[in-house]
């Protein structure tokens, strides 16, 4: 197929999860409760409605991730350069399925007993990650804007999901009041940069900006740090995090769950594919922003998260950290780097998915808790649950040998082999100051006083996905090289034009 | 007589995006306002792109600015709902009464 052609397999992956969905919607709609019932509040015959799309839409969701590993490596661009295909893509969207299926595993359990499960909850997922996987497919700055409202728009509406809830109903609002107004920002930015480069293509900006580095006209600059101020605003990076504590904590704990793995992992890989690819030549005058980025958000999410009571708050400002981190392999800005990036993400999203589960097991006589104080103990009354978060605690502080030493490590290197020494000594002590409070409430877990035990069962699906993630977390080490080889593919695909 | 330039143009789209990054923080009252900022955020935006469009004579900027509308129709549309949600629980769409949660 030529240029001009109707050459749609590269992005068959998205065109099969949209219609999927899309018949998900209907599925649910001809299938479930119809009538005054459909509109009343909450009925069990909700329930097994939900259940049903939800499974289906996981059967999908996989299904799409066979389709994505069939894709070929090669470099295709389709639509008339507005989509691209490549290693960096694939790899990207296959962390984005796997993270959209096993929250949405985590989340059947849950929305029941909350009594909130209806089937739009996975049709709503399933339309934020096409809008993710469009994302990070994106080769031109009209197709990222689209991706990423597609992303954006639907996950607004998840965050208020609950929506007999004062505060599910307020996170949706803040989070749709700072989302639009990120949105905005690196819109104005992306026509900064159109007015001043001429073209909105990553290829052609990248031809232009490399012609112009040396003295690139002011406004691309302008635009340039506004496109990055509003997709630090989407990975939630200081100092433009102030949405993410309020709106995990007020989300129901699914979405919360969702919202820190899969947006995050598409956000970030946008983020690294802007910077690299159209702007790569500018890599001076972007390395200051980048760097400020990391260090504000390591700090941030080392201090901020000491006082914090509630551990979903406690994981937004740990997820703020995170982002630091990945963003520290971009700072570095080659090869290495980037291969460092989305190891790291990989990595963040085993150990958060199994870190979520546990939260999601914090219930008691029905009623889901969320307060740290209410881990005291776990490791007497399930020690099972205890020694699963204990994992994930040790490996988000990055205690080797457990996966999350690895992800700082890969980082950390590139950096300090491309000589930014400052950068990897700051690293590395806020991931000491942050281990304080990874290590309380472990310490919390294993050395306080018992408090009441927690509902059991937790389901096998919970089961399954806790085990599979914490022992992915916990043996990571002992054979780490096809996820190292597949990240090191990726990102050379992202330098190989 | 004075002739408008692309400067012109790029000027009113900054203040008004100004305008609207302004409305958006200092306002104390009203969500409804929030709303209104944003879509003046996003008018800017477009003025900028055909303005841009025009002066490179080039047809993308427009394209761009037609899905920049349809995009902030959408938007809205989501914004109210959740808007609408939100005052079924509070009662209130005061800016000030959003303060379940500290951050």
């Amino acid at each position: 197929m030529g240029e001009n052609g109707f050459n749609f397999m590269p992005a068959w992956p998205e065109l099969f999860l949209a219609v999927g969905g899309m018949l998900l919607l209907m599925i649910g709609v001809f299938r479930g409760p119809k009538g005054r019932e459909a509109a009343a509040t909450w009925s069990p015959a909700h329930a097994i409605n939900a259940r049903s799309v939800t499974w289906l839409a996981i059967g999908l969701l996989v299904i799409t991730a066979f389709i994505v590993s069939g894709q070929p490596i090669e470099r295709s661009v389709i639509f008339a350069g507005m989509f691209v295909s490549d290693a960096f893509s694939i790899f990207a969207k296959l962390l984005i399925l796997l993270g959209s299926a096993l929250t949405l595993i985590l989340a059947i359990d849950y929305n029941e007993r909350e009594q909130m499960a209806r089937f739009e909850y996975a049709v709503l997922i399933l339309f934020a990650t096409v809008g993710m996987m469009a994302m990070v497919s994106a080769n031109d700055l009209i197709s990222l804007y689209l991706g990423l409202e597609l992303q954006s728009l639907s996950l607004y509406v998840v965050a208020a999901f609950r929506r007999d809830s004062l505060q599910s109903t307020e996170a949706g609002l803040k989070y749709f009041v700072l989302g639009a107004l990120s949105s905005g920002m690196l819109l104005y930015g992306a026509s900064l940069v159109y007015g001043f480069a001429g073209t909105t293509s990553f290829p052609g900006l990248a031809a232009i900006v490399a012609d112009q580095a040396a003295e690139a006209p002011l406004g691309l600059i302008f635009g340039l740090v506004f496109v990055s101020a509003g997709l630090a605003f989407k990975v939630a990076a200081a100092p433009f995090h102030m949405w993410t504590p309020d709106v995990y904590e007020g989300s129901p704990t699914p979405v919360t769950a969702f919202f820190s793995v899969a947006p995050k992992i598409a956000a970030t890989a946008l983020f690294v594919r802007v910077m690299i690819e159209p702007f790569g030549a500018l890599g001076d005058q972007w390395w200051q922003i980048i760097w400020v980025i990391s260090i504000l958000s390591m700090g941030l999410g080392a201090f901020a998260a000491i006082n914090q009571t509630n551990i979903k708050r406690l994981m937004a400002y740990s997820s703020i950290g995170h982002i630091g981190y990945a963003l520290v392999g971009l700072v570095s800005g080659d090869e290495t780097g980037v291969r460092g990036v989305l190891t790291y993400v990989a990595i963040y999203l085993f150990m958060n998915v199994a870190t979520f589960a546990v939260i999601l097991c914090m219930r008691r006589q029905g009623k889901s808790v969320e307060r740290i104080d209410d881990l005291s103990g776990l490791a007497t009354t399930q020690p099972l649950l205890a020694a699963a978060l204990a994992i994930c605690m040790f490996s988000m502080s990055g205690i080797p040998p457990l996966a999350g030493f690895f992800g700082k490590l890969y980082v950390f290197l590139p950096a300090i082999a491309a000589g930014y020494y400052g950068l990897a000594v700051i690293g590395v002590l806020t991931s000491v100051v942050s281990a304080f409070y990874y290590l309380r409430v472990v310490k919390i877990m294993y050395f306080d006083e018992p408090a009441p035990a927690f509902d059991q069962p937790i389901g096998t699906a919970m089961c399954i996905v806790l085990a599979g993630t914490s022992l992915f977390t916990l043996l990571f080490f002992v054979y780490p090289a096809p996820l190292l080889g597949a990240a090191a593919v990726a990102a050379a695909a992202l330098f190989a034009g | 007589m004075l002739q408008i330039t692309l400067s012109h143009y790029l000027t009113v789209a900054a203040i008004i995006f100004t305008l609207g990054i302004f409305g958006v923080f200092l306002n104390r009252k009203n969500v409804i306002i929030i709303l209104m900022s944003v879509e003046l955020m996003l008018l800017a935006v477009n003025i900028n792109l055909v303005a841009f469009s025009a002066h490179l004579g080039d047809l993308v900027g427009q394209v761009f600015a037609m899905l920049v509308l349809t995009v902030a129709a959408a938007e809205a549309a989501i914004g109210l709902a959740i808007l609408v949600v939100y005052f079924r629980n509070r009662g209130s769409i005061a800016v000030e009464d959003i303060n379940l949660m500290k951050g």
